[in-house]
């Protein structure tokens, strides 16, 4: 009941604001639906920490701990960036840089993209998992394009091309995967149920696992932005909207390493080695070191939360290669502190370029004397993703650093130069943005910052106090992980 | 080797010749042609499979390849071209004798990939993965070579028609609501490109890709 509300109101959502989308309301529409969705997840999530795993519709949808811990979140990040899109995207049109179509565009996409990306959380069929992902790709593909500038346009067609390509990649590698299950479980529905296969996992044909998990990781990690398929998210992170970018950052890179993980679970099941968990580490550890030096050359802030997000996902892929409960632990709350803080920063650095019309750095000086609550926002967020105590996102890379120390030793010193690079980096590019000197006006709305202070008091929470009850639900969806 | 599996293999032949041809092909019509020849043939092996293995579903699948690989998508990239009024010959980065070289070392070494795996197939068909393979890949070097967003996306649509065919040569076929979904997919994909060629010949005048290599890494 509750996966017919979650799933069946955003897409209901979707083909009214297609209609009413220029009406004077339909922001508020959008919000109105982003909470009832939202409310959804959370009557679920209560139901599955209540009776445990749920299974409905003969077995097409799936929930257990791990994936409702995903459901909740992106339901969250998706009300509270309807509620930050509302004004901002007002501000846009007010400004002319967007014209009545498409402002309704990107009100029907974005609640269609929401639909894509809960579907793909919550099948439990490994195709239609497929089918969502390449669903949530071209529901975005013209809101990165919005703008309709030379530079949008070029971020709209690469991460079209690019990502398309990679899902292909995925297909396939699904298709490798029907092949092996087809022999233990006959052809049919069934054989690509996750929850079937994970029964049989064991008698599943290595060579063609292996084969398909490379295919998979390829494909799949195209859409985390792991170095190096890494090329489509700063350019479209960048030029899009700043809403979609946040809801891009914050949650399309987790449904996508999500798909990763229960592939990986499969592989492990099947091969008994640590192939899978060695190639996600290598790829994680690539993606931190590299995203790391990158993001220091960057001129462009949002290009440089970016290649920031290259690098949580780097961390957050290297951890969940690791294995293990405490590892997964790490992993997971990573990837949950990584999304609040992360969308909490496109939301204060979409009013900080608003107030400065620029993106490039050099040009965006004292937020904080025009405009403190901006100025604020922004600091607290890059202190909190630079996983300074006692934010949340210093918890879980103490836990993911500890752990690697204590199992890949090796990988420790790669982490911490990424880490010390991004820190540099980050950190002196967004000191004088806050505080230098500026003649520019204050920007002349409201912006809206209740979304980036409740995300932020949330990642606080989580540093200083993880409630019981959501530490036994984070352990119990590592331990599933295996 | 019964009938059904002989026709199968001279169709998997056939289709290895068109992407053959649509790497070489310079004119965008036939290039659009191409691409619904292999629709055509993708059908007819995929209805040959249903008929000599009893497999219902696939008989859905292939009427689904006609629909939307014969005629919906060369019908939208006809209307699309006209409209546009793109008749230009295709432009490629490396000349197309060299690109058919490199497509030969590619079909070797997707057969010596599939080798493997098609030992293990139980279907009739599974002498055919290698092909389907190269045919990705063939499709994979099309994207690569050509400079104007028209053929790329038929490379990209073609690389889609030899993942089909991947699937009902391993597998007689992924389950039913999977390809309705991914059916579902490239139809949209295909609108979406549509409304994108517009968006991208009102900006840049053209439609040739090397106008969008501006975004760098540093």
């Amino acid at each position: 009941m509750e996966i017919l509300v979650l799933l069946g109101i955003p897409l209901l959502g979707g083909a009214m604001l297609a209609l009413l989308g220029n009406r004077r309301w339909a922001p508020e529409l959008g919000v109105a639906m982003s909470l009832v969705t939202f409310l959804a997840a959370a009557a679920l999530t209560a139901r599955v920490i209540r009776d445990g795993p749920l299974m409905t519709f003969e077995a097409q949808f799936f929930i257990d701990s791990f994936n409702v811990v995903l459901v909740a979140l992106t339901a969250f990040v998706a009300f509270t960036t309807a509620l930050f899109a509302r004004p901002y995207m007002r501000i846009e049109a007010e400004r002319g840089r967007l014209t009545a179509g498409a402002l309704r565009l990107y009100h029907a996409m974005f609640q269609v993209f929401t639909f894509t990306m809960l579907l793909a959380l919550t099948t439990n069929n490994m195709g239609i998992l497929w089918v969502a992902m390449e669903a949530a790709t071209l529901s975005t593909v013209l809101l990165v394009s919005l703008y309709r500038t030379p530079e949008s346009i070029e971020a709209a067609w690469k991460y079209f091309i690019l990502c398309s390509v990679g899902i292909s990649q995925a297909l396939f590698g699904t298709i490798l995967l029907y092949f092996a299950a087809e022999k233990v479980l006959g052809t049919g529905g069934t054989a690509l149920l996750w929850t079937d296969l994970n029964l049989v996992k064991s008698q599943l044909e290595p060579t063609v696992m292996s084969l398909a998990f490379v295919f998979l990781l390829v494909g799949y990690g195209t859409k985390v932005g792991l170095v190096p398929v890494h090329n489509w998210l700063p350019d479209a992170h960048a030029e899009g909207p700043t809403p979609i970018s946040a809801v891009l950052s914050g949650l399309l890179l987790n449904v996508a390493l999500y798909a990763v993980v229960r592939c990986k679970v499969l592989t492990d099941g099947a091969l008994g080695t640590g192939f899978a968990g060695n190639l996600m580490m290598g790829f994680g550890l690539l993606s931190v070191v590299v995203a790391a030096f990158l993001l220091s050359r960057q001129r462009d802030i949002k290009r440089m939360f970016a290649y920031s997000s290259i690098e949580h996902m780097g961390i957050t892929t290297f951890a969940f290669g690791m294995g293990g409960v405490a590892a997964n632990f790490g992993a997971l709350l990573h990837m949950t502190m990584h999304s609040l803080t992360k969308s909490a920063i496109f939301f204060a650095v979409g009013h900080a370029t608003q107030k400065s019309g620029t993106q490039i750095m050099d040009d965006i000086r004292g937020l904080i004397r025009t405009n403190p609550t901006i100025g604020w926002g922004l600091m607290l967020g890059a202190i909190a993703i630079l996983g300074i105590p006692p934010f949340g996102v210093f918890a879980s890379e103490f836990i993911i650093l500890t752990t690697a120390m204590r199992e890949q030793p090796w990988a420790t010193p790669f982490l911490l130069i990424g880490l010390g690079v991004a820190f540099a980096a980050i950190f002196g590019k967004v000191q004088p943005m806050v505080f230098g000197e500026t003649t520019l006006p204050r920007l002349p709305h409201p912006p809206a910052l209740i979304p980036v202070f409740v995300h932020l008091a949330l990642v606080l929470m989580m540093g200083i106090f993880i409630p019981p009850y959501l530490a036994a639900w984070y352990r119990q969806a590592a331990a599933l992980i295996g | 080797m019964t009938l059904g599996a002989q026709l199968i293999n001279v169709l998997a032949a056939v289709m290895l010749l068109i992407a053959f041809a649509m790497l070489s092909q310079r004119r965008i019509l036939s290039l659009i042609e191409l691409f619904a020849w292999q629709g055509v043939v993708l059908a007819a092996s995929t209805f040959i499979v249903a008929y000599t293995t009893g497999q219902g579903h696939l008989y859905v699948s292939g009427i689904l390849t006609v629909a939307l690989k014969v005629v919906a998508l060369p019908w939208i990239l006809y209307r699309l071209i006209h409209r546009l009024n793109i008749r230009w010959d295709v432009e490629t980065l490396i000349n197309i004798p060299a690109t058919m070289l490199i497509g030969i070392a590619l079909v070797i070494f997707a057969f010596n990939l599939a080798q493997p795996i098609s030992q293990m197939a139980s279907t009739i068909t599974r002498a055919t993965l290698g092909i389907a393979m190269a045919c990705v890949l063939l499709s994979f070097l099309m994207m690569i070579t050509r400079r104007k967003a028209v053929p790329v996306v038929i490379g990209f649509l073609a690389m889609e028609n030899g993942l089909f065919f991947a699937a009902t040569s391993a597998t007689y076929g992924m389950p039913m609501v999977v390809e309705f979904g991914i059916a579902l997919d490239v139809l949209v994909g295909g609108f979406i490109f549509g409304i994108f060629f517009f968006q991208v010949r009102e900006t840049f005048d053209s439609l040739d890709t090397r106008h969008m290599e501006k975004l760098r890494e540093d």
